[in-house]
């Protein structure tokens, strides 16, 4: 089986308001060397294998239901990992 | 929803189940607000791939009046029947209270008892209403008249103040707004009663021949 992790983030020319409200924190804490924040998602999958090769599906179900590509992008990491 | 339609406009109404497979004998669809699966991964994202999702989208296609309010119209975006996406409000708070609506186009089946450029008050309640579109998308809902809505006083930083849009054929219409929340003086006004009227208005004068 294949341990895969997801990270959905806003596009970049989508103004993201929780990443610009701590942008604006960090500044405030004097972090003025932090230029901009996107905050995201982290999704972790575990996924059988299967006739289907993994990627192609992991990449089937990010465009469909786990990122909404007008406003966000994505981008996975495959582990393949033995079953304990 | 209900109440709107069935003690307001003394309309037929009903419910329908989200895992329902058929909506034959219905003449309108209407996707009311609420918090679909919890909104849990994005707002609509879940309940657009429902059961009953395929025969709303079926019935657009054939022309019926489908609208969707507040979730509904989030629900809307991610099944394709409108073009755009939501974000969280710019002020990350959920809004809660009555906003002021200006109609931009009075010329479609939910808006032809309105005035153009008539201001109206509908509540809103969301946290995410900040509507986006792309540029070329944007133009094109310019160009057709689909922006339905905009906010006076824009309260969530939704791209060009917009409250409401619809699809090209103008038979689609999403809206943060609830329109269904203002249908007496007793719940604080009643400037949404037109909006379910113009339905019925545009319904009877298409499929009503007279005597």
């Amino acid at each position: 089986m294949y341990k895969v992790k997801v990270y959905v983030t806003l596009r970049e020319s989508v103004l993201d308001p929780q990443g610009t409200a701590v942008v604006h924190s960090l500044h405030s804490l004097n972090y003025q060397a932090v230029s901009d924040v996107r905050i995201g998602k982290y999704m972790e999958l575990t996924v059988e294998k299967s006739d289907r090769d993994v990627e192609e599906v992991v990449k089937e179900l990010c465009e469909k239901i786990l990122a909404n590509t007008v406003i966000e992008d994505y981008r996975y990491e495959i582990e393949e990992c033995v079953a304990q | 929803m209900y109440h709107a339609i069935k003690d307001e406009l003394g309309e037929e109404v009903e419910y329908v189940w989200h895992d329902a497979t058929s909506l034959e004998g219905f003449d309108a669809i209407l996707l009311p607000g609420g918090f679909s699966y919890g909104d849990y991964l994005r707002t609509g994202a879940i309940a657009r791939f429902s059961n009953v999702m395929k025969e709303v989208v079926k019935a657009a296609k054939a022309g019926k009046p489908v609208l969707g309010v507040c979730n509904g119209f989030q629900i809307l975006l991610e099944v394709g029947l409108l073009p755009g996406a939501m974000r969280r409000n710019e002020s990350l708070k959920f809004i809660c209270k009555p906003v002021e609506l200006r109609v931009e186009n009075n010329e479609t089946m939910y808006t032809n008892a309105y005035q153009h450029g008539e201001t109206i008050q509908i509540p809103v309640a969301h946290g995410e209403g900040n509507y986006y579109c792309d540029d070329e998308t944007l133009n094109r809902l310019k160009e057709n008249k689909q922006i339905v809505f905009t906010y006076t006083n824009n309260p969530n930083g939704s791209l060009e103040d917009i409250a409401g849009i619809m699809n090209e054929q103008g038979n689609v219409l999403g809206m943060m707004p609830h329109p269904e929340r203002a249908v007496d003086e007793l719940l604080g006004g009643a400037d949404g009663v037109k909006l379910f009227q113009s339905i019925v208005k545009q319904w009877r004068d298409s499929h009503v021949v007279k005597a």
